[in-house]
C-alpha cells in the first residue's frame, strides 16, 4: 500500500471516528456553558446507540432508529435535568448512577435479543469525493454526518448570538446575579440539558446505525468521557472543541491502523492521549478564567 | 414543684428519646426510602421475567452464593473488606466537601505500587504483608493527591480531573504489566509470549486468614477496614481535626475566617480518600483467595462500587459498614446468579437503582416542601457540596 494510500485509510477511519464525538461535543458544550458538568453523556450515548439498533431491528429503517436514538437522549437529558437541578441532588452522583444504570440495562438487554443490523446509507458528494487525500475521508460518509454542517454553526448561533444563549451564558457564569435579573437558572440548565441529551443520542444512534450497524456491550467505551475531555481542550470553545474531537479521533486511528501498517506506537499511551491532553488543556486554561464560573456548582437560591 | 434537675433519669430519658425521634421530614424520607426500594425491587423482577427468568429462582441464587452456607459467608466478607474502606475514603472527603469519583484508578494504583514493592523487595516473614499495604496506601494517596495540587495551584475542577486520571491509571498498570521491563509475567506461554499479568506475590505478602469455622475463613483485611471505619467516625465526629473537616465541607467561608486553612484541608482529605483507595487496592492484591498477581481488572469495579456504597450510606462511615456488606452480598450472589444463566448485569442495574432508591428521598422532600411553600429545612443537604473549593477563595 502506497504511503497516499495508507494516510487516506487512516484521515478516513480518524474522521469516521470524529464524527459520533463532535455531535455529542455539540450538546456537551452547551450544558458546560450552562454551568452543568454532565458526565452522563456517556449513558446518553449508550442508551441512544441500543434504542437505535433495537429499533431498526424491529422497524427495519436505521433513519426511524436514528430518531429514536435522539428521544432516548431527550429522556435521559430530561431525567438528569429534574434530579440534579429541580431536586439538586449532585449532578455528579445523578451522572455516575445513570452511567452505571444504562450500562447494566443495555449489557442485560442485549444478553436475550438478537438484532438485524441495519446501517442508514451513503451520501457521496459527486465532484468533490475525487480530491486526492481528503475527498474520501471528507465527502464521501453516512448521510447523518454532514448534519453537522448544519448543527455546529446552530449551536454556535444558540450560545453566542441568541438571546436564549445570552441567558444561558449568564446562568453559567453568575447564577446568582443571572437569577437576580428574572432569568430562571436551573429551567435554563434544563433545557441545556435537553439539548445536550439529544446530540448525545444522535452521536451514540449515529455510532450504532451509522458506523457499525450493530449493537456491542459498552459499545460507546468511555466516549463520552472523551468527549468531556475534548470540551475542556478546547477551553469552553465550539471551534477548538471540534478540533479537539478531530484530534481524538486521529488518535484512536492510529491506535487502530498503526500496528497494521508496522509502526510500533505505545497502544497504551495512544488509549490515555486524549484524558492525558484534557488534563494538560485544564492545567493551561483554568486560571485565565476560559471555564465557565458557575462550572458544576449547583445553584440554591439564597446561597452565596 | 420546681423543675426536674438535670440528673433526673425520666428526663434525661425523655430527652433521649427525643433526640431519636425523628420528625415529620425524618418519616417522610424513611417512607418514600421504603417506596423507592420497592419500586427498585418490583423493576428488577419485572426486569427478570421479561426475559424469561424466574425472580424467586434467581433472589434464591444470590441467597445461595452469598449468605446460605460458610463459603458464601467467606465470598461475600472478602468482598466486604475493599468495598468499606473505599467508602471511609469517599466519607472523609465529602465531609470537607471534596467529591471524589476516582477511587477505581486510585485502587488500580495502589495494586501498582503494592505489587511493585512485594515484588521487587525481598523481605522475611510477615514484614512484607505491612510493607505491601502501606506501598499501596501510599501510591493510591499520592495518585490522589496529584488531583489535590492541581486544584491547588491551578484551580482544576476535583470531580474532573479525578475522574480522568482514572483512565489514565488503567492505562499505566496495563502498561505496566505488559512491559517486560516493568511488572509483567517473567513466564512465557507456549507460543513465547508473556501474558498481561505480574508473577504473583510471593506467599508472605499474602493476608493471614485465621479461623477455619469449619469452612469459614475470616481475613485480616476485614478487620483491618472494620478498625478504620470504627476510627474514621470516631476521628469525624468527635476530634478537633474532624470537626474541622466537617466545618470545611459545611461552610468553606465560615471556616476560613476562623483561621482553618481550607485548601490545605481540603487537599489532604483527598489524598487520605485516595489513601484509603489504594489500601482496598493493596487488600485486593493480598487477598488469601485471588490470583495475587497485579492484572488490569484487579480493580473489578470496587472503585466505582465503593463510592456507592458512601453515597447510600450518606457519608457516614459507621452506616457504611452494613451498606458494605449489602453490596458485597450482591457482588457474591452475583457471581453466583451468573452460573446459573442469568447475566450478571442484573446486580449492576438493582445496585444503580437502590443507590437512586436510597439517595433521591431527603432532596424529593425538600422538593415537595419548597413546592407547597414551606421554607427549605436549615440543616444543608447532604451531598450538595461546592464540587470546587477555589484556590484563592
Amino acid at each position: 500500500m502506497s504511503v497516499l494510500d495508507s494516510t487516506t485509510t487512516i484521515l478516513a477511519s480518524g474522521v469516521r471516528l470524529t464524527v459520533p464525538l463532535a455531535f455529542v461535543a455539540c450538546g456537551e458544550y452547551l450544558a458546560e456553558r450552562a454551568g452543568t458538568m454532565n458526565i452522563s453523556v456517556e449513558a446518553m450515548m449508550l442508551g441512544a446507540a441500543f434504542t437505535s439498533v433495537a429499533t431498526a431491528s424491529a422497524t427495519g429503517s436505521a433513519t426511524t432508529g436514528l430518531a429514536v436514538g435522539v428521544v432516548t437522549g431527550l429522556v435521559i437529558g430530561f431525567v438528569h435535568g429534574n434530579l440534579s437541578h429541580r431536586a439538586q441532588i449532585n449532578t455528579f452522583v445523578i451522572g455516575l448512577v445513570l452511567n452505571a444504570l444504562v450500562l447494566g440495562l443495555t449489557s442485560y438487554l442485549i444478553t436475550t435479543e438478537q438484532f438485524a443490523s441495519h446501517q442508514v446509507g451513503m451520501l457521496s458528494i459527486p465532484l468533490l469525493q475525487d480530491i486526492p487525500l481528503i475527498g474520501k475521508p471528507l465527502f464521501s460518509e453516512r448521510w447523518p454526518a454532514f448534519l453537522l454542517i448544519l448543527l455546529v454553526p446552530l449551536t454556535w448561533w444558540l450560545v453566542e448570538r441568541s438571546r436564549w444563549g445570552l441567558e444561558l451564558r449568564a446562568v453559567g457564569e453568575n447564577p446568582q446575579a443571572a437569577d437576580v435579573t428574572g432569568i430562571k437558572v436551573n429551567l435554563r440548565r434544563r433545557q441545556a440539558l435537553l439539548w445536550c441529551g439529544a446530540m448525545a443520542g444522535l452521536g451514540g444512534a449515529y455510532l450504532a446505525v451509522g458506523e457499525v450497524g450493530s449493537f456491542n456491550q459498552n459499545m460507546t467505551a468511555g466516549r463520552g468521557y472523551i468527549v468531556i475531555a475534548a470540551v475542556i481542550f478546547g477551553a469552553w470553545r465550539l471551534g477548538r472543541t471540534m478540533l479537539g474531537c478531530l484530534v481524538f479521533g486521529l488518535s484512536d486511528a492510529m491506535r487502530l491502523a498503526l500496528p497494521a501498517l508496522g509502526v510500533t506506537l505505545n497502544a497504551q499511551l495512544l488509549v490515555a492521549a486524549p484524558y492525558l491532553l484534557a488534563l494538560l488543556a485544564m492545567l493551561l486554561f483554568t486560571t485565565q478564567h476560559r471555564e465557565p464560573a458557575a462550572l458544576g456548582r449547583p445553584f440554591v437560591r439564597g446561597s452565596t | 414543684m420546681s423543675a426536674a434537675p438535670l440528673t433526673d433519669p425520666d428526663d434525661l430519658g425523655r430527652r433521649f428519646l427525643a433526640r431519636l425521634r425523628p420528625g415529620r421530614r425524618g418519616w417522610l424520607t424513611a417512607g418514600l426510602t421504603l417506596l423507592l426500594v420497592a419500586v427498585a425491587g418490583a423493576a428488577s423482577a419485572l426486569l427478570l421475567m421479561a426475559t424469561g427468568a424466574s425472580p424467586s429462582a434467581s433472589l434464591d441464587a444470590i441467597w445461595t452464593g452469598s449468605l446460605a452456607g460458610t463459603t458464601g459467608w467467606t465470598t461475600t466478607l472478602l468482598n466486604a473488606a475493599p468495598l468499606l474502606l473505599v467508602a471511609l475514603g469517599a466519607c472523609i472527603c465529602a465531609s470537607a466537601g471534596t467529591f471524589n469519583i476516582g477511587q477505581e484508578g486510585q485502587v488500580l494504583i495502589g495494586g501498582l505500587a503494592g505489587a511493585w514493592v512485594g515484588l521487587r523487595l525481598a523481605m522475611p516473614g510477615p514484614m512484607l504483608v505491612v510493607v505491601v499495604l502501606i506501598a499501596a496506601a501510599v501510591g493510591g494517596g499520592a495518585w490522589a493527591a496529584l488531583s489535590a495540587l492541581m486544584l491547588r495551584f491551578r484551580g482544576v475542577n476535583v470531580p474532573v480531573s479525578t475522574l480522568l486520571m482514572t483512565f489514565l491509571a488503567i492505562q499505566l498498570v496495563t502498561f505496566a504489566v505488559s512491559t517486560p521491563w516493568g511488572l509483567q509475567e517473567s513466564v512465557q506461554n507456549s507460543s513465547g509470549i508473556a501474558d498481561a499479568q505480574s508473577n504473583p506475590l510471593p506467599a508472605n505478602a499474602q493476608l493471614a486468614s485465621f479461623g477455619q469455622y469449619p469452612s469459614l475463613q475470616l481475613n485480616t483485611g476485614l478487620f483491618i477496614a472494620l478498625v478504620a471505619a470504627v476510627g474514621v467516625a470516631l476521628v469525624l465526629s468527635r476530634s478537633r481535626w474532624g470537626f474541622r473537616v466537617r466545618m470545611v465541607g459545611l461552610n468553606p467561608l465560615t471556616a476560613r475566617h476562623t483561621g482553618i486553612r481550607v485548601a490545605a484541608l481540603g487537599g489532604f482529605t483527598l489524598a487520605l480518600s485516595g489513601a484509603f483507595a489504594g489500601l482496598a487496592g493493596g487488600l485486593l492484591l493480598a487477598s488469601p483467595i485471588g490470583t495475587n498477581r497485579l492484572q488490569a481488572g484487579l480493580s473489578d469495579n470496587v472503585g466505582w462500587d465503593g463510592l456507592l456504597v458512601a453515597l447510600v450510606a450518606r457519608n457516614r462511615p459507621l452506616v457504611a459498614i452494613p451498606v458494605s456488606f449489602v453490596f458485597a452480598v450482591l457482588r457474591a450472589g452475583g457471581d453466583f446468579l451468573a452460573a446459573t444463566g442469568v447475566p450478571y448485569y442484573l446486580v449492576d442495574i438493582v445496585k444503580a437503582l437502590l443507590v437512586l432508591a436510597f439517595v433521591a428521598p431527603p432532596f424529593l422532600v425538600d422538593l415537595f416542601r419548597r413546592r407547597r411553600g414551606a421554607k427549605p429545612s436549615t440543616a444543608p443537604p447532604v451531598s450538595v457540596v461546592p464540587t470546587k473549593v477555589r484556590a484563592a477563595a
